[in-house]
């Protein structure tokens, strides 16, 4: 029976790009269907109704939704090649706890740095130092977060790399003199095609970061 | 053996924490024995600090020596150490479903049932209406079903459990109606399922305790809000 894959994305989205990582590191073939989130699509409304946003996975019909779910989904459905979780319980247990922090306190300041202006913006960027500081401390000197080899949390806030040309442009800070260690740890991330085919230029998304701001009227 | 096993787990807690109590439900349904250690939460020990530095939260889990944070982490975690009676479904699709459902009523019902009992006027409507939506979708998914999982309780019932147990109490405290039976009967008669099971009807924390405990603290933060 012809399995058929679809995955409904936005390029920019770092919530996207830790699925795309996912199957390509499982070397599984998708269709990736780009979605225009100001004009959202019938299938993407049906498909994930509660929350009509991307990504959202869909594996012969049936979606899968919330982009920590997609990757756990991907992992337990082709278990044959590149594991994405460590097999032990106590290391899994790890890594879904510093995946869950990455959810949990990098998204909002990091938007508010982009997004805002003044003391707003300055609150948010102590907030998303802090954040990867406390990640950057999480690493160590080992070359992954999942240890010698890439894994969950590595896929879970490689993502943000992307983005941190446009935080640093915004936010008036650079990763290289805030948390140092993260700058060869995402080097060695993008050494991986599933990464390197997954993220976004980071050029390309400053203009678009540029358009929103000029949108929410800050430029 | 297994007695020594058993008894290397360590929960450090608070009494009314729903987020605690899921823990205790899934060690108890898995006849994991462990020792509890009630936390101060306005005073927290030195043993947390040290657990848990990142979120400085209970639950905190120690098994063997690991120490393990996070309530939903510790659920899987659970499961995925003690794998008789399982939690989640075997299929990766009905566990996905089962994780999105449970990160949902986290987002949606319990941070907002909290923050309508927590608040006045305009942010406590919002919050209350957003609440209510969310129970709908619930309710459609509980239709016809004696637990989430089916027969027996599984891992979305341990994550929503609390909603049995501690949303009544907040809509009395609040003096909302998020919970309300006449709107919701699939999701009340789930409730009185789940609050019937003895493993979790004997673990409780109770009502009149918790009544007191919210009223308090429902006061405590409307009164730091009036002061700001």
């Amino acid at each position: 029976m012809a399995e058929t894959l679809t995955l409904l994305d936005y390029w920019p989205s770092m919530f996207g790009m830790r699925c795309r990582i996912a199957l390509r590191e499982k070397d599984i073939k998708f269709e990736y269907q780009e979605q225009d989130l100001w004009s959202k699509s019938p299938l993407l409304l049906e498909m994930n109704p509660i929350y009509k946003k991307i990504p959202v996975l869909i594996h012969n019909g049936k979606p899968i939704c919330e982009s920590l779910i997609i990757v756990e989904y991907i992992d337990e459905t082709w278990k044959g090649k590149a594991p994405l979780l460590p097999s032990d319980p106590y290391e899994r247990a790890q890594a879904r706890f510093w995946a869950d922090y990455v959810d949990k306190k990098f998204y909002d300041p990091a938007r508010k740095v982009w997004g805002t202006k003044g003391e707003e913006q300055e609150a948010a960027r102590k907030q998303l130092v802090q954040a990867l500081k406390v990640m950057e401390g999480v690493l160590g000197n080992k070359p992954f977060f999942g240890g010698d080899s890439f894994g969950f949390v590595d896929m879970a806030m490689i993502p943000y790399n992307s983005w941190f040309h446009s935080y640093e442009t915004f936010g008036n800070f650079t990763i290289e003199m805030e948390c140092p260690k993260l700058v060869p740890w995402a080097k060695r991330c993008l050494q991986k095609e599933s990464v390197s085919k997954s993220l976004v230029d980071p050029q390309k998304l400053l203009g678009f970061v540029v358009e929103m701001r000029k949108k929410f009227g800050l430029e | 053996m297994a007695r020594e096993e058993e008894t290397k787990v360590k929960l450090l807690g608070l009494w009314v924490s729903p987020f605690v109590r899921r823990v205790e439900w899934a060690l108890k349904l898995k006849g994991v024995s462990y020792d509890y250690i009630e936390e101060d939460i306005l005073n927290k020990s030195p043993l947390l600090l040290e657990l848990n530095p990142v979120h400085k939260t209970v639950p905190v889990m120690v098994h063997d020596g690991k120490v393990i944070c996070e309530s939903f982490v510790l659920l899987e975690y659970i499961d995925e150490t003690w794998k008789h009676h399982p939690l989640l479904p075997h299929d990766p699709y009905d566990r996905a479903i089962a994780r999105f459902w449970a990160c949902f009523v986290e987002e949606k019902i319990l941070e907002n049932a909290w923050i309508a009992m927590c608040s006045e006027g305009e942010e406590k409507e919002k919050a209350t209406k957003i609440a209510i939506d969310a129970v709908e979708r619930i309710e459609e998914l509980l239709k016809g079903k004696q637990f989430f999982g089916g027969d027996d309780i599984g891992y979305l019932d341990l994550a929503v459990g609390w909603v049995s147990h501690w949303l009544p109490v907040w809509d009395e405290v609040g003096s909302t109606k998020i919970l309300d039976p006449l709107r919701f009967p699939s999701t009340t008669s789930w409730a009185t399922n789940f609050l019937g099971h003895p493993l979790i009807r004997d673990n409780l924390p109770p009502k009149d305790k918790m009544l007191d405990y919210f009223h308090q603290k429902k006061g405590r933060i409307m009164a730091s809000r009036a002061r700001v």
